[in-house]
C-alpha cells in the first residue's frame, strides 16, 4: 500500500505508516501482541522497536514471510481465514488486523476470532464510504481506484470492502466495544475525534478501531 | 574379528572398525547406569559417538545440538572418515555460516541404534561377546533423545541454546522439546512430521523387507558369517531414495536420458541414466551402512508418533513451551509435506508457543534442506540470530545477518 508519508520521523529511510503509528500509540507498552497480516512485518518491527512488546505474525504470502522470519520476527506462514481457530482464548493483550479484513472471505469470523485471542483487537481498513469513492462512483459509474484501492475489481485482492459506520454495525454484531476509533483524511491527518461518524465516514479514507470483545468467563482450553 | 572371506566387499573392514573404534570422540555411559528403554528393556553400557565443532562458552550458553536423518551421522560439518565426502550439512554448518561455529558450539552424535561408533546392532553384546544382530532391543526415536540427554549431561551443559534437524533430526527435535521442556531454548524442526503417517511406514517396510529376503542377511546375523546382504540394503537405499527427491527434481536432472549409450539395448541394464544413478546411490550406500542398523532405525522411525504419550492430542505434548521454535517446510516434499509442518504449528498456537514457521518453494523434493537453499540459509540464519538476542548471546557480527 502507498500510504502517504508523515514526514515527520527522522533518521528512518522510511516513514512508518499513520495507522502503523496510531496503532504503536495505541498498544501498551511490553505486551503480547498477534499482528494477522503481518505483510512484511513493518508493523511488528515498529511496535518492537518503540513498545518493546512480544510479537508474532501471521502472513499468506510466503516471500513476505521468508522476509520477516530473516529479519527476527516470529512469524509464521498462514491465514487469517483459517489458522486463528487454533489459537486458544486470551492468548495475546492485542490481536491486530491491519487493512486486511477487507481481503478475508469471511470477516465476521476473522473479527469474532480477534476478539477471541486478544484482549483487545485493533482493526484498520480502507473507508470505501470516503467522499473521493463515493464522487468517483458517482460520476465515473465505475470501481474506484485510489491509494488505497489501487487494483482494478477484476485483480483486487479486497473481496469485502466496508465503509466506517459498515464496520460499526458489525461491531455492534458481534459485541465487541469501541474503545477508540480514529479516521485519516487523504493526507494521513487524524480528524478531529469530536467529528460526528457520518463526518468521519465522509472524510476519512482509512480508520482505526480499537476494540474489545463481549465479557468472557475466563480459563477457557 | 577372523581374516576377511575372499567375497566380502573391500569397505567392510572400514565400516567395522567406525562401529568399534570410531574415528570420532566417544561418551561410554557404563553398566552402572542403563538406558531405560520404551520396550522396558534396560540398555547398559551403552556409547554415543559425537563430534563439536567451535568452543562452549563459560556460561555453557552457546550449544547447539544437532540431529542427524536416517542415514547420516555425527560427521555434519567434517569429512566422513569411509566416503572421505565432505560433512553432510557443510554447507549450513562452519564459521560465518548459519549455524555458526564461530558463535556457536555445534554438537552432533551418532543415533543410538547407528552403526557409526554410537551402540547399535551391529556392536558387541557384553552377554555373548557377538554382534548384537536381531538380539538389540527395538528402539524408539524417544529412546535416541534419551540417549543424547546423557550425552549433554557428560558435556556438562544443562540447557542447550537450540536443538535443529531435518526428517528424523526434526522428529528429535520434537522430542527433545517435549521431553525436556527446560533444556531447549530454541527448537528447528525442518522436513518433519509429528507422527510417521501410513505411507512412511508402507515405504519403510518395502526397504526392510528387501534386506530381509537378501539371502545374505543370514536372519541378521551376517557379521559372524563375514558376509553383507548388500543387494538388499541396496534396493532398500534406492527405493527409499526416491522419496527423497521429486517428480520434477528428477525430471530435470536425468528426463528419459540414456546412459553413455546412444540406442536402448532391449535388456534389463540400466539403460536410463536414472537407473544408473539409483544404482551407484545403492551400491556407495551399502560401503557404509549397516543393514540391521537401517531394519532398527525406519522401525523406530515407524513408531514415532508424539501423539501416543499426549493423550492423543498433540498440542499436550508442548503444553508449558517456552522454547522458540521455528519450522521449516519445502514445497515439493512428499515425503513430509507441508500439511504436516503445519499440523505442529496449529498444535503450538493451540498452547500459545512462540512460533514462526516458513514453507520454502523448492523443487528438489524432501533431500532440499541438505542442500544450498539461498532462503532457507537466510531463515536459519535470521531465527538464530533472533534467539541468540534473546539468549544474551548478542547479535551477529554485521554483514553476517
Amino acid at each position: 500500500m502507498n500510504a502517504p508519508d508523515v514526514g515527520k520521523i527522522v533518521g528512518t529511510a522510511k516513514a512508518p505508516r499513520v495507522d502503523h503509528v496510531l496503532i504503536a500509540e495505541m498498544v501498551e507498552a511490553g505486551s503480547r501482541v498477534l499482528d494477522v497480516g503481518c505483510g512484511d512485518g513493518e508493523l511488528l518491527q515498529l511496535l518492537t522497536e518503540r513498545k518493546g512488546v512480544d510479537g508474532r505474525g501471521v502472513e499468506l504470502q510466503r516471500d513476505k514471510v521468508n522476509a520477516c522470519v530473516a529479519r527476527r520476527l516470529s512469524v509464521i506462514q498462514g491465514d487469517a481465514d483459517r489458522d486463528l481457530d487454533n489459537y486458544p482464548d486470551q492468548a495475546f493483550d492485542y490481536a491486530v488486523l491491519s487493512l486486511t479484513i477487507q481481503a478475508t472471505r469471511q470477516p465476521k469470523t476473522v473479527l469474532e476470532n480477534l476478539l477471541r485471542i486478544g484482549r483487545r483487537a485493533i482493526v484498520s481498513f480502507p473507508n470505501f464510504g470516503h467522499w473521493h469513492v463515493r464522487t468517483k462512483l458517482l460520476l465515473t459509474g465505475r470501481m474506484p481506484i485510489n491509494d488505497n484501492l489501487p487494483d482494478q475489481w477484476y485483480l483486487t485482492p479486497n473481496a469485502h470492502l466496508c465503509t466506517i459506520r459498515d464496520f460499526a454495525d458489525l461491531c455492534e454484531l458481534v459485541h465487541a466495544d469501541v474503545e477508540q476509533a480514529v479516521a485519516f483524511n487523504a493526507y494521513g491527518a487524524r480528524l478531529p475525534i469530536k467529528w460526528s461518524l457520518s463526518m468521519q465516514n465522509l472524510f476519512g479514507e482509512k480508520a482505526v478501531f480499537l476494540l474489545r470483545g463481549p465479557s468472557r468467563s475466563s480459563g477457557s482450553i | 574379528m577372523t581374516a576377511a572371506p575372499p567375497n566380502i566387499i573391500a569397505s567392510v573392514p572400514r565400516r567395522h572398525s567406525e562401529v568399534h573404534t570410531p574415528t570420532s570422540p566417544v561418551a561410554r555411559f557404563e553398566a552402572g547406569a542403563p538406558l531405560r528403554l520404551a520396550c522396558q528393556q534396560d540398555l547398559a553400557p551403552f556409547s554415543i559417538a559425537y563430534e563439536t565443532y567451535g568452543a562452549l562458552n563459560s556460561e555453557k550458553s552457546n550449544a547447539i545440538l544437532i540431529c542427524h536423518a536416517l542415514t547420516a551421522d555425527q560427521y555434519v560439518a567434517s569429512p566422513h572418515p569411509i566416503t572421505g565426502k565432505p560433512g553432510w550439512w557443510d554447507n549450513m554448518v562452519g564459521p560465518g555460516k548459519p549455524i555458526d561455529t564461530d558463535r556457536f558450539y555445534v554438537i552432533c552424535s551418532n543415533v543410538l541404534g547407528g552403526c557409526m561408533g554410537s551402540t547399535g546392532p551391529a556392536s558387541i553384546d557384553p552377554k555373548t561377546n557377538a554382534p548384537y544382530g536381531l538380539n538389540f532391543p527395538l528402539i524408539t526415536l524417544g529412546d535416541m533423545v534419551e540417549a543424547q540427554a546423557r550425552l549433554i549431561d557428560y558435556l556438562g551443559i544443562d540447557q542447550l541454546f537450540a536443538v535443529i534437524g531435518g526428517s528424523m533430526g526434526g522428529m528429535q527435535v520434537l522430542e527433545w522439546a517435549s521431553r525436556f521442556k527446560d533444556r531447549v531454548f530454541a527448537a528447528v524442526p525442518i522436513a518433519t512430521a509429528a507422527w510417521h503417517s501410513s505411507q512412511n511406514i508402507a515405504f519403510h517396510e518395502v526397504g526392510r523387507q528387501a534386506v530381509m529376503a537378501d539371502p545374505e542377511w543370514k536372519g541378521g546375523n551376517y557379521y559372524a558369517a563375514g558376509t553383507v546382504p548388500k543387494n538388499g540394503l541396496a534396493v532398500a537405499r534406492m527405493a527409499a531414495h526416491i522419496t527423497y527427491l521429486s517428480e520434477e527434481a528428477l525430471h530435470r536432472k536425468f528426463g528419459r536420458n540414456l546412459q553413455d549409450r546412444s540406442e536402448k539395448t532391449f535388456s534389463f541394464s540400466a539403460d536410463f541414466q536414472v537407473e544408473s544413478y539409483l544404482r551407484h546411490q545403492g551400491s556407495t550406500f551399502v560401503d557404509r551402512f549397516d543393514a540391521n542398523s537401517y531394519l532398527y532405525i525406519t522401525r523406530a522411525l515407524d513408531y514415532f508418533d508424539l501423539r501416543e504419550n499426549a493423550g492423543g492430542v498433540l498440542a499436550n505434548a508442548f503444553r508449558g513451551t517456552k522454547t522458540r521454535f521455528c519450522i521449516v517446510s519445502f514445497t515439493s516434499d512428499w515425503l513430509y509435506p507441508t500439511r504436516e509442518s503445519r499440523t505442529i504449528v496449529q498444535a503450538l498456537n493451540a498452547v500459545a508457543a512462540n512460533v514462526s514457521f516458513v514453507e520454502i518453494e523448492s523443487d528438489k523434493g524432501h533431500d532440499a534442506f541438505l542442500l544450498d537453499e539461498p532462503t532457507f540459509s537466510a531463515t536459519i540464519r535470521g531465527f538464530l540470530n533472533a534467539a541468540a538476542v534473546k539468549r544474551g548471546l548478542g547479535a551477529a557480527k554485521e554483514g553476517e545477518r
